[in-house]
């Protein structure tokens, strides 16, 4: 029982996170301790089985998964504060909190007789006991289940497909556009500037400097700018110009 | 060890799951949410199995498992593809049956 109450604030606490972070990779890790919390809960109540696939399935396949999307979907893909149906937040607030206190109370009210606990059953040990179970009784149901998953893959696969329409660019097509491009509008034909390589700074959150002093913004990935995480490179310059100044004087 | 303390811990995870789906925007974050309701669901069907001294129960979780793997895994290609045509994630923006 100290693992239950030691565990359960945890939880409580992180799942309550997920409702209140604004990045989905946060809400990600937080349902990560949510889930291992639960595992160790299984563990607690006689069910090791179900404690190791909850740790291989959940955390480690599930929650990568939704890693990975959040990466493709991009992590700055933060949820917006701006409500669409007025009131919507806070009545499914109050509307959750009712739903909550009505589902506790008629939970704890509820007596649920003498505990007969495992013991007994697991003497085989769990997963022999699971197994005599899974194969006489369920397994109609375990052979759906097999059923489910190959649709479930070959869904994902024919949802996640994209279907090529215009043919691959070549090299030497993406060479044309480039000088047709120039021909155009003028754009540079050659490679993009490479970022700040400074003496005592080299980093590609810096910006390269051009002749005149100016920092070119082609020489820092967009996706720097986007996040706002460019240094400025005559800032780092100051110094620079201070001992410049002074070898002037002498 | 008393059962009430574990069933009421899954209320209250289960509470917390629907308030998500109902108040997110993002449709990662609203998932994550409906994974934390399945969780909380087998924890109470895991100590019911305990109580009643059967692994009935513990099959049960199990198959839930299985169903939110298949679940997780079709929900994420179609969130995916949402977001390939209209570079989005938000529930809000997936709105053009409305007109």
């Amino acid at each position: 029982m100290t693992a239950f109450w030691i565990l359960s604030p945890i939880m409580v606490l992180a799942a309550l996170g997920i409702l209140v972070v604004r990045k989905a990779v946060h809400a990600a890790l937080l349902l990560a301790v949510v889930m291992i919390g639960l595992a160790l809960l299984y563990l607690v109540q006689d069910a090791p089985f179900l404690f190791a696939v909850q740790i291989i399935v959940y955390t480690g396949a599930i929650l990568m998964l939704f890693l990975f999307v959040v990466m493709l979907v991009g992590v700055d893909a933060s949820d917006s504060l701006v409500e669409t149906i007025r009131g919507q937040r806070t009545l499914a607030v109050i509307l959750g909190v009712l739903f909550g206190v009505t589902l506790v109370l008629g939970v704890a009210q509820v007596s649920v007789g003498t505990i007969t606990g495992l013991a007994k059953t697991n003497a085989d040990g769990n997963v022999v006991g699971l197994a005599n179970l899974l194969f006489t009784n369920y397994v109609f149901a375990f052979e759906a289940t097999s059923a489910l998953l190959i649709t479930a893959a070959l869904g994902a696969m024919v949802l996640a497909h994209r279907e090529r329409i215009t043919p691959r660019a070549s090299q030497a097509d993406l060479a044309r556009q480039r000088m047709r491009d120039y021909a155009a509008t003028g754009k540079h034909v050659g490679p993009l500037p490479a970022p700040g390589v400074y003496a005592r700074h080299n980093a590609v959150d810096t910006p390269a400097l051009l002749p005149d002093g100016t920092p070119s913004q082609s020489s820092v990935s967009r996706v720097l700018v986007a996040r706002g995480t460019v240094k400025s490179a005559p800032a780092l310059a100051d110094d620079i110009t201070e001992v410049v100044r002074e070898e002037d004087a002498k | 060890m008393s059962a009430t303390p574990f069933l009421v811990l899954s209320a209250i995870l289960f509470t917390i799951g629907c308030v998500g789906v109902l108040t997110r925007r993002n449709a990662l974050v609203v998932f994550m949410c409906v994974e934390l309701m399945l969780n909380a669901s087998n924890l109470a069907l895991v100590t019911f199995s305990r109580v009643n001294g059967n692994l009935d129960g513990q099959v049960f979780a199990f198959f839930v498992m299985v169903v939110a793997a298949a679940e997780v895994v079709v929900g994420l290609a179609i969130i995916m593809t949402i977001f390939r045509t209209r570079r989005s994630a938000s529930v809000d923006d997936a709105s053009l049956l409305k007109y």
